[in-house]
């Protein structure tokens, strides 16, 4: 069983605020599922490569040509708080941690 | 008139517009009114009326209209991904697969319903509520893509687009009676899609039939300049023309069909009786191995959940979407804004992908899974040496009733139990009908190797035409 100072821990990492129900029930589930997941750590994998991705491509770039990119009044125009020159936000300082 | 019209499939809709007999803004006038007034709730968005000139005649797809799964980036069309988190946004682009459908002559009909972030198997996870099945509105139509698939088959719309991360095309396809294709991954662009899991995430088409498949999906493909993993098809995509199955050989994994798969009495029976129908036509049928499949579901909860984490932390209030104001501060406004626009299954998700990625669990979980992936994808390397087509029932179960699952994640998640294993290899699959179950559709699913659609859908054809599956929830779908 999770432990509740875990749920918390990874609560903040995700940057979500859960009620104390929310992660009561967090625990249980997450519990009951990393239960069910446990069985693949029991497998022999001595020496198989991880897959990242089943595509047979390494470092697609395109060519380095400049091209246009939004206008930023479009780029702006579904913030909840645009300002002349970018994105409001509230000061991160009272946050820093 | 109206109800000829309806009968007609995609492709046969595009042929009698480009031979004069059918007017395209008749035709979209018809699905319009039908999908304004939908019972389903299908449809997130529904288009307003447009003009003749808005319609492409002179296009392969002939103006023929679409339903787009939200979470496609539409150009000044809201698009939610079916989340609250994204209220009101309408993106300033669209979608490359979109985009290429319209070149190609498609008319945007409206924006289907789906599980938040494509997090679900039964469409109830939705900010606009759930969608119900066609065949029997007290179920659900499967999920992620239920709206496109529920609108397909309640003949709101000709056909329409989904995606597919673990199951998410598939398993609505063959709950609501329709044939779904789960691409090659890397064939589509995934440029303006909202992301869930990078690695796995893959557009496909739900349609009635596999021609109209074949025919949406040959306009899909290509190599996109926004997509880095996104390939040239290797060769043109046709429609299919086999009307038997001589010389094909069929593997049946027996892993994916034993006792935790769990698969239902009726199913089961419809699916053997598949393959009766296969040997008939010509194939031959034999027991394979994937000895690592029935871990596959495992290794999909850390990955798909470890991506998803990632992908959505772009949702923070800042760009986008909802704000929540918190303390003052920028760390509470991202979470009170998180806390109050995401579902519980996709809190639950990200938790699991946050904690499988944290310092001290990531060995132990995302890269167990990471190393599963790949004796999964080498089970499926090594089974196509000697069988053409794996095949399997797509879900285990029928549509299951609003709310059976929704308090237990687990049972929920099982239900992808058969369509993951083709995802984490990256491998395309097709679900076409096979029958009914108490009156409800079973799918069948195939699956072959990395760019083998034109021969899947091939194969899916042969079988489709000897099934010969009435896909009318109206007339009860009853086999001829």
């Amino acid at each position: 069983m999770l432990e509740r100072k875990t749920v918390d821990h990874v609560a903040r990492l995700a940057r979500l605020e859960l009620s104390d129900a929310e992660k009561d029930k967090m625990a249980v589930e997450l519990s009951q599922i990393l239960g069910h997941i446990e069985a693949i750590r029991q497998l022999d994998l001595e020496g198989v490569e991880p897959t990242s991705h089943v595509v047979d491509i390494v470092n697609a770039l395109r060519a380095d040509v400049p091209h246009a990119s939004l206008p930023r009044a479009v780029a702006l125009a579904s913030a909840p708080d645009p300002t002349d020159s970018g994105f409001g936000v509230p000061s991160p300082g009272a946050s820093a941690e | 008139m109206s109800a000829v019209l309806l009968d007609l499939t995609a492709a046969a809709a595009a042929a009698a517009v480009k031979a004069g007999e059918l007017d395209p803004a008749e035709l979209h006038e018809l699905y319009r009114g039908r999908a304004a007034a939908d019972q389903l709730n299908a449809f997130s968005w529904v288009a307003p009326e447009a003009g003749a000139d808005d319609f492409k005649r002179d296009t392969p797809l002939a103006g023929v209209p679409l339903g787009v799964k939200d979470l496609f980036c539409t150009e000044g069309v809201p698009t939610q991904s079916g989340s609250k988190i994204l209220e009101g946004y309408r993106p300033p682009y669209t979608a490359t697969v979109v985009e290429k459908l319209f070149d190609a002559g498609a008319t945007l009909l409206g924006k289907t319903n789906q599980d938040e972030f494509a997090m679900g198997s039964s469409n109830e996870n939705c900010a606009f509520g759930p969608v119900f099945n066609p065949w029997d509105p007290t179920r659900v139509p499967g999920g992620s893509s239920g709206g496109s698939a529920a609108a397909v088959a309640g003949g709101l719309v000709p056909w329409a687009l989904g995606t597919d991360t673990g199951g998410s095309i598939r398993q609505p396809a063959a709950f609501c009676g329709i044939v779904g294709l789960k691409p090659t991954y890397g064939s589509c662009s995934r440029y303006g899609m909202i992301a869930f899991a990078s690695s796995l995430d893959q557009a496909g088409p739900l349609t009635r039939d596999v021609t109209d498949s074949a025919l949406l999906f040959s306009h899909m493909v290509g190599q996109d300049a926004n997509d880095s993993t996104s390939l040239a098809f290797p060769e043109e995509i046709r429609l299919p023309t086999a009307h038997d199955l001589k010389g094909i050989r069929i593997g049946v994994p027996e892993e994916l069909l034993g006792a935790e798969g769990g698969i239902d009495p009726g199913v089961r029976a419809s699916f053997e009786a598949t393959l009766e129908l296969a040997r008939k036509l010509g194939a031959t049928v034999t027991p394979c191995q994937l000895p690592h499949a029935p871990h596959a579901l495992s290794a999909y909860y850390i990955i798909a959940p470890a991506e998803a984490s990632a992908n959505l932390a772009r949702f923070d209030g800042v760009r986008y979407g909802l704000r929540v104001d918190g303390d003052g501060d920028l760390t509470s406004m991202y979470s009170r804004t998180r806390a109050a626009g995401f579902g519980p299954e996709v809190k639950r998700r990200i938790m699991l992908g946050t904690y499988a990625l944290s310092s001290g669990y990531y060995d132990a979980y995302y890269g167990t899974a990471q190393r599963v992936r790949t004796k999964i994808a080498d089970d499926f390397k090594t089974a196509f040496a000697d069988v053409d087509f794996i095949v399997t029932p797509t879900a285990p179960s029928t549509a299951f009733e609003l709310g059976a699952k929704s308090a237990d994640p687990l049972a929920m998640y099982l239900n992808d139990f058969c369509t993951v294993p083709m995802s984490l290899a990256g491998i395309p699959a097709i679900s076409i009908p096979s029958g009914l179950s108490e009156g409800l559709p079973v799918g069948f699913q195939l699956a072959g190797p990395a760019f083998s659609e034109n021969r899947l859908l091939n194969a899916a054809f042969a079988l489709e035409s000897a099934i010969g599956f009435d896909g009318s929830p109206a007339r009860g779908g009853v086999a001829k």
